[in-house]
């Protein structure tokens, strides 16, 4: 099958991709991610192999842009009031999410797993297709992760 | 170990509407910076929904029947660029045309037209149609001789079946030697009603 019209494209991606990146950049950042990810998308897309899988294709740039926008963070002071809070706030009532920001503690390779897993909502299959690793290898990671988090929560 | 998982997937302060918003401004920028090869819209008419589509050498395709796009917009993609994004700003002009010509305001279209979809002898037979005025009407024959083959009456009309812009290409206006009305891409109902609000039928 040929790849679809962008737009159809688009329209089944978005909501994955969203949630994706507030997990990832939080929610004052996403949209910004979010339109950077599409226009590299954009750009690349009449090169895409027919039955490519768009879904981990379109997550693996969104994850590049994610750790783009980190390296620019570090790049430049940081107004006080942009600090992330600590210690993580029980509750969420700037409309961050608790779990997400503990997430942030986890060594990166095991925080890119369980944000494919869980916000991007990906199948083993395609965590190791946007991780780069095999299937077993993908759950493993997801498994060490959820067990680090739990300490990290507790 | 599920308690922990549910939260990892409930607590994502997204919104399906934010996605939607931020995907219709990625559309209008992505296009407005020229990267749309293709900018379509969708837009309400008294014949329908039709899909309007544009490349950057103007308009492509006019489509009846944009209540179900899918299928004209793989067409698209696969013919032209997959490059394909809903941007109605970009299409404003032509859609403004149509509400003055469908309100009775307006006999003629200023909008440049991209052939691409359409070659030789097809071609030449739109481009044709394309200079009969608004209110006149033509014959097949007529469109087969200035497309340089008098005796090719029968392609002419497959041409004419064929024709990617309807309404602003006028193939409404071309009808059998004789007076009989012909065929219509769109249904019959709607070359009458195109040719009723051109004053050629009662």
């Amino acid at each position: 099958m040929a790849i679809p019209p962008f737009q159809t494209f688009l329209d089944s991606e978005r909501d994955t991709v969203f949630r994706f990146l507030v997990a990832t950049v939080g929610p004052d950042e996403a949209e910004d991610a979010f339109q950077e990810t599409f226009i590299s998308a954009l750009r690349a897309y009449p090169r895409l192999k027919p039955n490519s899988n768009l879904r981990a294709w379109v997550l693996t740039i969104a994850h590049r842009k994610a750790l783009d926008l980190f390296r620019a963070r570090k790049r430049r002071p940081l107004p006080v009031e942009e600090l992330p809070e600590q210690p993580v706030p029980a509750a969420s009532p700037n409309g961050r999410s608790e779990v997400w920001t503990a997430a942030r503690e986890l060594p990166a390779r095991q925080r890119e797993a369980l944000l494919f897993r869980f916000a991007a909502d990906l199948p083993y299959s395609d965590v190791a297709e946007a991780l780069g690793c095999t299937e077993e290898a993908a759950r493993q990671r997801v498994s060490e992760a959820v067990r680090n988090l739990r300490k990290v929560m507790q | 170990m599920n308690e922990l998982e549910k939260m990892l997937r409930g607590d994502v302060p997204a919104s399906p509407d934010e996605a939607r918003a931020a995907a219709e401004r990625f559309a209008a920028r992505a296009a407005d910076e020229g990267l749309a090869d293709v900018a379509y819209a969708l837009v309400d008419s008294p014949l329908g929904r039709l899909l309007v589509a544009q490349t950057k050498r103007g308009l492509v395709e006019l489509a009846y029947g944009g209540e179900e796009p899918d299928s004209m917009l793989a067409e698209l993609s696969e013919k032209l660029s997959p490059r394909v994004l809903e941007a109605p700003g970009k299409l404003d002009d032509v859609r403004r045309q149509l509400d003055e010509y469908f309100g009775g305001r307006r006999t003629d279209f200023d909008v440049p037209i991209d052939w691409s979809l359409s070659r030789g002898f097809t071609q030449r037979v739109l481009q044709a149609t394309a200079k009969v005025p608004f209110g006149q009407l033509a014959t097949y024959r007529d469109m087969a001789t200035k497309a340089g083959n008098e005796r090719a009456v029968r392609a002419a009309g497959n041409a004419l079946g064929s024709n990617h812009i309807p309404i602003v290409v006028p193939c409404h206006r071309i009808i059998r030697t004789g007076g009989a009305l012909g065929g219509y891409t769109g249904g019959l109902e709607r070359k009458e009603y195109l040719l009723q609000l051109e004053g050629v039928l009662l």
